[in-house]
Parts: structure tokens; C-alpha cells; sequence
């Protein structure tokens, strides 16, 4: 059975000022979804109340992972269910090196510290420290990053395509079943973009379900999302295949005004 | 006057007492001319060191206490003991040392620490050094790492040219305490062109309710040699207050290099008083690396005189402050000749009420050109019940000295939490490792073990902040 991320009438507010209107979406592992929309309409909000995020209150509706809420979880048992998010402005960490962020956070998502007092070995996800930098150091190739990154405390003084690919090479470390990537390639160069969308691509294969939050048609071009939903005002106002994409990049969301002016009145 | 004594088992970790320990000398509380007097006769010690100490008594008796620093009207002196010593002999190998105390050691890890990379233990247990050990060819170098007392003894010479000559006893009232009543603490002497490259170290316990420990430390670096001293400290936890006021000598001839790294973790009812000096010649370099947690109150304030051309200081401090501590603590630095450089860099966490105060002096001397110095201290609370504060004072008579100042205090944002625990973590250890990095630039100066046994201490700290 896929891994399932299932959004039920989602509404959400921040200092009670109400941002998500009703939100429905379903996404499996092996979906890739795309979601766009214009700047404020509360994408972000919807990516950070799916991770967790303290500040956004789910006023109703329900957030499933398997058929079970997560409303409520902390993030770090979101993380556990297998949810990661790639976050639009990663947060610098002083003093921690990336390679021992990434080997805490591997070991907590894969929940070694409860196997060691059990058999070992048995889930299959205890890995030695030599294997973890092999890892690392293939995930670094990919993603395009310089060994050197994995001495350097996390995201400190990282240009902003460089954080942007440090969070890819989180998602490729932790192999989470559903990822939300939020706007991944604003401030990557071209190439970077392609080499994001190739590790995301590869990855997404039956194993991982993708939201990629984005403005621009380019990533989606290698993505190739299934699922295109444009989001407006709090709510998807329209979903489709990977055409709506180009609609909406020949129209703009002007288009997407004048249809709800037209639908509201 | 000496009495015996049974305590308490408690043999929990950080909080442990010995069954069975019968002590040869124990005094009655309280501090007189007759104590410090007797303290000498037991020692058996030369009558300029008599005099030394009676000396200091007096200017303990007649210095009032410092208006400044934390609060210490409830520090009563004569509720302490002043001297107290677990066997009469020193013991030279492993095998000499009584068991009772072996299995206090193993608690604290040292055999471990001491088959990977020690030039010599010095372990001090109440107030005398029982065990040392120094590898033989440090001893064939001529190299001395001996405690205190015994130097006292066996190099007379050496030991009366330099003892108190950084620190004298009116340079403060727990110096003049100290002085009066020191017991125990290493000494060490380095040779001319000596380079010492494993860390030398010594663990000190205070392991009698009521004791204070006054231990006395005393570094000579001859010209060009080299070396690390590094003392750790964990003590059980006692319901009544205790006293600790140490010093720390070191002399830095020219073109030598020391450095000297602490890592104190007082019971929580510790009075933390201590004075630690350096004196570095022309091209000598000086570090003090010293981490304070646990302790009532902490009062500590390294310092660096720099003397000759060329001299560098370093001052690298860590505190943390819990429920009903304050760590009042920084550096001084004072620039008596041309083109010598400091650095001070303080690093402070405050949680449950806890309180951090950096106090820091830079004095640029008239006449000492081209001089570079930079402060920084950061200060990190945990929650608004905490508190911190920094008082610098800087005394530049010199136009062309380079110094710079910055300060910066810091909470730990809900988006960073929010950032890791995404990633897995629970919220502690996100905490945890947020401490940890804010204090990363002194813990990556530690030796790896150092290091690790710090990482446990913080998150042991850190246990119980969520919920
Ligand atoms: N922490 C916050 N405090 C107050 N208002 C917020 C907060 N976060 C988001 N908002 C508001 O919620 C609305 C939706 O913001 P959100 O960040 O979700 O938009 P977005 O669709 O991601 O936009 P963009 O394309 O610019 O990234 C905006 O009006 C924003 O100002
Ligand atoms: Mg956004």
C-alpha cells in the first residue's frame, strides 16, 4: 500500500487571522503535485501547517497520513511518519556541522536510538558511521554541493542556491514518503534546478510522493508533475494536468481574478 | 582535634558519597590563627610559609568582602571546614590508592581518560593530591607535574621564587583566603625549549559536606617550551553551602606557550571563588579555556598581563546558569607592552531563572604601541525568567591600540526549533543542539573526551526544559 498525505477541508488561521480556506488534496507516494498560486495566497502557510509549525492553528478539518490525523503531532513525530519539508528560507544553525545535523536527524527519523536496545539490525536501518559518509558523499555529487559543506555549520553564511540544495540533500538523506518542496527553485541557477529536479525525480519514482510548491513553469518542465493545482485566496481554486502549468504561465493569474470575480458573483 | 566520620551512601552519578570514609585530619568549622597555624605544623612546612599564610589570615580578617560580583551574604565563613585530608601519605602508583577512592574514580571515568592520553594524573581528593603519575620520559625532560605541597618540599628553591608572585595575597579576600589556608593543587614546571604534546590533567573533588577546598596551582613554562593543563571537576551535591577558592598561577617565560583548560561542574550550593592569573613575557602565549556550570555562584575572572613585546592572551569562557545559580564571570586583560594581542571571547546560557554576568577589563598600558584586541561575548536565555548582563570596562591610554567590542544576546527562535524538529528531532534535543552550537566555538577547542563529557553535562542540563 503507498503512503498516502490527505488534506480534508483544511482551515487554518495565524494570530486569528484566517489564511487556508478550506484546503483538499491527496497526494501518494509516486504522485508528483504541483501546487502554484499568486504570492500571499497561502502556500507557504499550508506547507508549515502540514509539517507542524506551532504558529498555524488548524481551526477544522484534518490533515491524514495513512488514514491517520496528524493534527495535533509535533513536528518531529510528522517527520517520523515519513513528512519532510523543504523549507522556502532554510533557518541558519551556528556551531552545528551539517554531516552531524544530518546523522542526528537520520537517526532519529529511522528511530536507531530505539533499535539499539532491541535486536539489531532488524529494521534494517542501523548504518555505521562509515557507511553514512559514503552516503553523504553521494547525496553531496548529486545535489552539486563541495564536501566541504558537511564541515560547515548548518545553512551559516550558505549562498541561497546553496541552502536550497542543502535541504535537497536533507530530503535525499532522510528518504521521506511524502515531500513538500516549497518554492525548492526560486534563487537556483539553471543548472542547479536541473540537478535538483533530477534527484527529486529519481527519487519520486514508486517511492516518494512530491508537493512542489513553485512559481515557474522550468522545474516542472524536468519534474513533470501528474497534478497542477493553482491556489487562490486560501483554497485550490483549480486543479488539472501538467497543462494548467502553461495556462497559467502564458495568462498569469490575472486569468485566475477575473474567474473567481466571474464564479463569485 | 581531628575527628572521624561516617557518611551517606548515595552512589548517584554526579551526586555520589563514599560509605566508610574515615578522614585523618579534620578540623572544627571555622577559620583562626590557631586553624591555619595547625594547618602548617601538619605539613610540616618551612616557617616563610607559616608566615606567608598567617600573613594572609590577617588580610582575610580585615578585607571586607567585594561590593560587586553576586551575592554572597549568605556565605558563611565560619560554617567551613578549612582543611581535611583522606590519608596521610600521598601514594605514587595506581595500586597504592585506596579502594574507596578507586571507585569514586571510576565513577568519574578516570582510569579511562588516563590509558588514552595522559602525561600524568593528578588527582585531588578533599584536599590532598593522592595519586600522580607522570609519564617517564616528561620526567626524564625534567619536567616537574607534582602537587602542590609537595613541591614545597622537594624543590624549595624553585618553589619560594615564584609562589605568589602573580597573585599576592591582598590582590583580593578569597585570594587572601586561599593563601591562608591553601592545600593541594599541582605544580608544574616546564624546562627551557620543552614541548609537552599530551595534555597534562587533574580532577578535583570536594567530597566532605561543608568543605571548602582551597587548592593552589602554580605553572612555570620556561622559555620556548609548551604546554596543556587541563582540570575537570565534578562534585556531589550537598544540601549545605560549600566554598571553593582557588588560584592559578601561571608564568609564561618568553616564547612559551600554556594553555590551561577548565571544565568546573560544582554542585549547585558551591561557592565558586576563584582567582586565576597569568604573567606572559615577550612572544609567550597564554590561553585560559574554562567552562563553568553548576555552582551557587561562580565568580571567576581570568586574566592575561601581557609583559613583553609579542605576548598573546587568550580568554575562552563558557557558563551556564540553571535555577538559583549565577555565573558571574569574563576575563581581564591587561597590555603593559608594545604590540601584544588578546582575544576574549564568553559565551553564556541562562535557563530557569539562571543568571549570566560577563565582567571583562582591557587596560591598554601608556606606551604600549600597536596593540589588538577583541572582546565578544554572547549571551544565549532560554527563557524570560533568565537573565544576563555584561559590564566591560576598558581602560585604552594608548591612540593606536585596534580593539573592538561586541555583544549580543539571543534567544532561541520558534522558527529554528520548528526548523530541526522537522527534521526528526525532538524538542529537547533540538534545544540541545542549539545549546551545543552556541557554545561550539569553545567546545571544539576541548580535547575529544572533554568534549564528549561536556555534551553529556548540557544535556543533562537541558533534561526537563520541555514540557
Ligand atoms: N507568521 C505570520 N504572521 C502573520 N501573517 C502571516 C504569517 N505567515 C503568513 N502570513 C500571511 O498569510 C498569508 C499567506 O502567506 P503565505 O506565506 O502562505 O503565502 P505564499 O502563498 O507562500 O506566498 P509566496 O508565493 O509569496 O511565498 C499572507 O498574507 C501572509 O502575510
Ligand atoms: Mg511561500
Amino acid at each position: 500500500m503507498p503512503k498516502t498525505l490527505e488534506i480534508k477541508d483544511l482551515h487554518v488561521s495565524i494570530e486569528s487571522k484566517q489564511i487556508l480556506k478550506g484546503v483538499n488534496l491527496k497526494v501518494a507516494q509516486g504522485e508528483i503535485h504541483a501546487v502554484m498560486g499568486p504570492n500571499g495566497s497561502g502556500k507557504s502557510t499550508l506547507a508549515n501547517t502540514l509539517m507542524g509549525h506551532p504558529k498555524y492553528k488548524v481551526d477544522s478539518g484534518d490533515i491524514l497520513v495513512n488514514g491517520e490525523s496528524i493534527v495535533g503531532l509535533p513536528p518531529d513525530q510528522r517527520a517520523k511518519k515519513g513528512l519532510f519539508l523543504a523549507f522556502q528560507y532554510p533557518l541558519e544553525i551556528s556551531g552545528v556541522p551539517l554531516a552531524q545535523f544530518l546523522r542526528s536527524a537520520y537517526r532519529s527519523v529511522k528511530g536507531e536510538g530505539q533499535q539499539k536496545t532491541e535486536t539489531k539490525g532488524v529494521g534494517g536501518e542501523m548504518i555505521s558511521a562509515l557507511a553514512f559518509k559514503k552516503k553523504l558523499e553521494e547525496k553531496l555529487k548529486e545535489v552539486d554541493l563541495d564536501p566541504s559543506f558537511t564541515k560547515r555549520y548548518l545553512n551559516e553564511g550558505f549562498s541561497g542556491g546553496e541552502k536550497k540544495r542543502a535541504e535537497i540533500l536533507q530530503m535525499a538523506i532522510l528518504q521521506p514518503a511524502i515531500a513538500i518542496m516549497d518554492e525548492t527553485d526560486s534563487g537556483l541557477d539553471i543548472d542547479a534546478v536541473r540537478r535538483v529536479a533530477e534527484v527529486v525525480s529519481r527519487m519520486a519514482g514508486p517511492e516518494m510522493g512530491v508537493l512542489i510548491i513553485t512559481h515557474y513553469q522550468r522545474i516542472l518542465d524536468y519534474i513533470k508533475p501528474q497534478f497542477v493545482h493553482i491556489m487562490v485566496d486560501g483554497r485550490i481554486f483549480q486543479s488539472g494536468g501538467p497543462e494548467l502549468a502553461r495556462v497559467l504561465e502564458e495568462k498569469g493569474y490575472e486569468w485566475t481574478e477575473q474567474q473567481t470575480t466571474s464564479t463569485a458573483n | 582535634m581531628a575527628t572521624k566520620q561516617t557518611l551517606d551512601i548515595d552512589y548517584t552519578k554526579y551526586n555520589f558519597r563514599d560509605a566508610d570514609t574515615s578522614y585523618e585530619y579534620k578540623f572544627d568549622k571555622g577559620l583562626t590563627r590557631e586553624v591555619v597555624e595547625h594547618i602548617s605544623r601538619i605539613k610540616k612546612e618551612p616557617d616563610w610559609m607559616l608566615q606567608f599564610r598567617l600573613r594572609s589570615y590577617e588580610h582575610f580578617t580585615k578585607r571586607p568582602l567585594p561590593a560587586w560580583g553576586g551575592n554572597l551574604n549568605t556565605l558563611k565563613f565560619d560554617d567551613m571546614l578549612y582543611y581535611a585530608s583522606p590519608t596521610e601519605k600521598k601514594s605514587r602508583s595506581w595500586d597504592d590508592v585506596p579502594e574507596y577512592i578507586k571507585q569514586t574514580f571510576d565513577k568519574l571515568g578516570i582510569p579511562e581518560a588516563e590509558k588514552k592520553f595522559l602525561g600524568g594524573v593528578g588527582a585531588q581528593y578533599e584536599s590532598e593530591v593522592v595519586y600522580h603519575s607522570l609519564r617517564d620520559d616528561l620526567a626524564k625532560k625534567g619536567v616537574i607535574f607534582t602537587d602542590t605541597d609537595t613541591a614545597l618540599r622537594e624543590y624549595p628553591e624553585l618553589f619560594k621564587k615564584y609562589f605568589s608572585t602573580v597573585i599576592p595575597p591582598e590582590d583580593n579576600k578569597f585570594a587572601a583566603l586561599n593563601s591562608a589556608v591553601w592545600s593541594g593543587g599541582s605544580f608544574i614546571y616546564i624546562p627551557e625549549g620543552v614541548s609537552v604534546d599530551v595534555p597534562l590533567q587533574a580532577y578535583f573533588r570536594i567530597n566532605i559536606q561543608n568543605m571548602g577546598q582551597f587548592e593552589r596551582t602554580l605553572i612555570i613554562a620556561d622559555k620556548n617550551s609548551r604546554i596543556h593543563y587541563i582540570e575537570g571537576c565534578t562534585a556531589p551535591i550537598y544540601s549545605t553551602d560549600s566554598l571553593h577558592s582557588a588560584v592559578v598561577e601561571i608564568i609564561a617565560k618568553p616564547g612559551a606557550h600554556v594553555r590551561y583548560t577548565t571544565i568546573q561542574n560544582w554542585s549547585n550550593d558551591v561557592y565558586n571563588l576563584v582567582t586565576k592569573r597569568a604573567y606572559a613575557y615577550a612572544n609567550a602565549t597564554v590561553e585560559w579555556v574554562d567552562g563553568n556550570l553548576g555552582s551557587k555562584l561562580t565568580m571567576k575572572y581570568p586574566s592575561i598581563y601581557l609583559l613583553g613585546q609579542g605576548a598573546k592572551g587568550e580568554i575562552l569562557s563558557v557558563a551556564f546558569a540553571g535555577k538559583g545559580q549565577h555565573q558571574d564571570a569574563g576575563g581581564k586583560v591587561v597590555h603593559l607592552a608594545p604590540y601584544t594581542t588578546s582575544r576574549i571571547t564568553s559565551k553564556s546560557v541562562s535557563k530557569d531563572g539562571g543568571r549570566t554576568t560577563y565582567r571583562g577589563l582591557l587596560h591598554v598600558a601608556k606606551g604600549a604601541k600597536g596593540v589588538k584586541s577583541s572582546v565578544r561575548c554572547d549571551a544565549l536565555l532560554l527563557d524570560e525568567y533568565s537573565r544576563t548582563d555584561t559590564y566591560p570596562y576598558n581602560e585604552i591610554n594608548e591612540d593606536d591600540a585596534t580593539t573592538s567590542h561586541e555583544a549580543t544576546v539571543g534567544k532561541i527562535g520558534e522558527d529554528q526549533l520548528f526548523y530541526l524538529m522537522s527534521r526528526g528531532l525532538s524538542e529537547q534535543d533540538a534545544l540541545s543542539m542549539i545549546v551545543m552550537g552556541f557554545m561550539e566555538p569553545f567546545i571544539k577547542e576541548l580535547p575529544m573526551e572533554y568534549a564528549i563529557e561536556l555534551n553529556r553535562l548540557i544535556q543533562l542540563e537541558m533534561a526537563g526544559s520541555v514540557g
